[in-house]
């Protein structure tokens, strides 16, 4: 028996002024799994992704047809503050805001009217630990987000989007300014979280979709030209691009 | 010394003399006035209203004017320039429309103050029959102030960086709720300076103030917002210029004051800014 997907796209076209980002995009993304996105620059991966919390309508030029479906509602009809908090999204650059770490955390639940002072400490901590930040920062909580280092700075970025306890978490390149040691801990972390939630991860580290996803999909020029699974993907592609791309023959 | 590092030292020499020239006449000018009216500032001066045909006594009416008017303004022009900005540059669509009213908000901050003057004249004196008052005054300073404030504070609030909207939107939060805790907090410095110099500089101002509110003579203190008020740059024109053997120095004196009083709220603008700048941590 096969799940009904958390989302769907239905012949979904993104456009920013005249230039075409996505094509005709059918793609269905399951409960709790890991889904890999990649694919070269300028291959719409993270158009995508940002087409699924409505943030590319913050470019006043974007444009977009056809029908995202998320929990079985379109998107439309769900207000934008509704559906950015049960789809959050860890930007490529770690970005805090210049405030202290707390209240980087603390923000979502207060935006979302949680006031109760015990509570917002709860979940911050509830947060941190699933990020697995908690350890390394219990102690200063007042300390300026942005002293932190820029694996930490991430895993905050996650504490962040996961305190307002969203059902989907995006990942756009999370680890392209990471070093590699940082970059396992922010893997170790999806890995974890893949209890609670389902992720997408777009990278242009292939290696690390590989290490990471269960399923992968491969964009090239605002089309999705193969999905499968992640083994399956990297080891017998169908299709001779994805072959191409993966083994590192270009992109 | 090789030839690129003497070309250096003349463009700096150059350019550091051209700064001076600008400062000198304003330094020159300060000194002159302090050096003539200093003596003539007392106690008494600041404190009690004019004698004898104003040849007499001191400015106390027209300093209170002056400083119930930079209020008047502030009430008036401070909501609504803020406002105003905020919608121009976080919630308006970039359409004709906005293009347009960008433009005239640049255009109307070059118009000259005397032509405030007769626009405020003829609409809340005449028009709106609020006669030649502090509301009116204000009103006409206020107007002349808003494309000041407005364009500081839409400078202001683009130096924000558009990630913290992001991150704030992508969070679920609100448009205004992105304004109010991710944008005007880091804002404030910018906005503040803008203000406070479009303040003093209404502060200073003759025309627009000339036909609408200042009163020739008169020594009481306002009442309410529709009495007249004396004001120190108008006092200033009136004993320059139309009493006649009126001792210089109370001009000079009049005129240190004025200085003063604007050179005071600059300060506030520059301590509330260092206050706010602390907090920016990026």
């Amino acid at each position: 028996m096969v799940a009904e997907p958390i989302i769907k796209t239905i012949n979904l076209k993104c456009q920013y002024g005249p230039v075409t980002a996505l094509k005709d995009l059918n793609i269905e993304i399951n409960k709790n799994e890991i889904l890999g996105i990649i694919g070269p620059a300028n291959s719409g991966k993270t158009t995508f992704m940002r087409s699924l919390n409505r943030l590319n309508y913050l470019n006043p030029s974007y444009s977009q047809t056809g029908r995202i479906i998320f929990e079985g509602k379109d998107i439309k009809q769900i207000p934008d503050s509704q559906l950015r908090k049960k789809i959050g999204i860890i930007f490529a650059l770690p970005q805090v805001l210049p405030i202290s770490i707390f209240n980087n955390v603390a923000y979502g639940p207060k935006v979302h009217g949680i006031t109760n002072k015990s509570v917002v400490e709860e979940i911050v901590e509830t947060a941190l630990k699933k990020a697995y930040l908690w350890e390394e920062i219990k102690d200063r909580l007042d300390l300026p987000a942005n002293k932190l280092s820029g694996g930490q700075q991430q895993r905050l970025c996650i504490a962040r989007t996961l305190a307002v306890e969203p059902d989907v978490i995006l990942y756009d390149e999370p680890c392209s300014g990471l070093d590699p040691i940082s970059t396992a801990k922010v893997e170790d972390a999806m890995r974890e979280l893949k209890k609670y939630y389902t992720q997408i991860l777009v990278t242009n580290n292939t290696k690390q979709a590989a290490r990471v996803t269960e399923r992968c999909g491969f964009f090239l020029m605002g089309d999705l030209v193969e999905i499968e699974e992640t083994e399956t993907l990297f080891t017998n592609p169908k299709d001779k691009r994805t072959d191409d791309y993966i083994t590192g023959r270009f992109g | 010394m090789n030839a690129a590092k003497v070309r250096e030292k003349v463009a700096f020499t150059i350019l550091g003399l051209i700064t001076l020239l600008i400062v000198l006449p304003i330094v020159l000018t300060i000194i002159y006035v302090a050096k003539n009216g200093a003596g003539t500032v007392t106690w008494e001066f600041i404190t009690q209203p004019p004698r004898s045909g104003m040849r007499e006594g001191g400015i106390f009416p027209a300093i209170i004017g002056t400083i119930v008017l930079i209020i008047g303004t502030m009430l008036f022009s401070l909501p609504l320039g803020i406002l105003s900005a905020i919608y121009l540059v976080e919630y308006a669509k970039d359409n004709l429309f906005t293009r347009m009213i960008k433009l005239s908000v640049v255009n109307l901050s070059g118009i000259p103050s005397i032509v405030y003057g007769l626009f405020g004249f003829t609409l809340f004196v005449v028009f709106l029959k609020f006669g030649t008052s502090i509301l009116a005054g204000s009103l006409t300073l206020g107007i002349m102030s808003l494309p000041v404030i407005i364009t500081a504070t839409k400078e202001a609030l683009e130096t924000v960086p558009a990630s913290f909207r992001e991150i704030s939107l992508s969070l679920g939060a609100t448009r205004w709720q992105t304004i109010r805790y991710c944008v005007l907090p880091y804002s404030i410095p910018g906005i503040l300076t803008g203000t406070v110099l479009s303040l003093s500089r209404a502060a200073g101002e003759t025309a627009p103030i000339l036909f609408t509110v200042a009163a020739f003579y008169l020594p009481r203190l306002p009442h309410s917002v529709f009495d007249q008020v004396m004001a120190l740059p108008y006092h200033l024109y009136v004993i320059a210029t139309q009493v006649p053997n009126m001792p210089a120095r109370l001009s000079f004196a009049t005129g240190l004051v004025l200085i003063v009083l604007v050179f005071l709220m600059n300060l506030v603008s520059i301590f509330l800014r260092a206050h706010y700048r602390k907090k920016k941590q990026w």
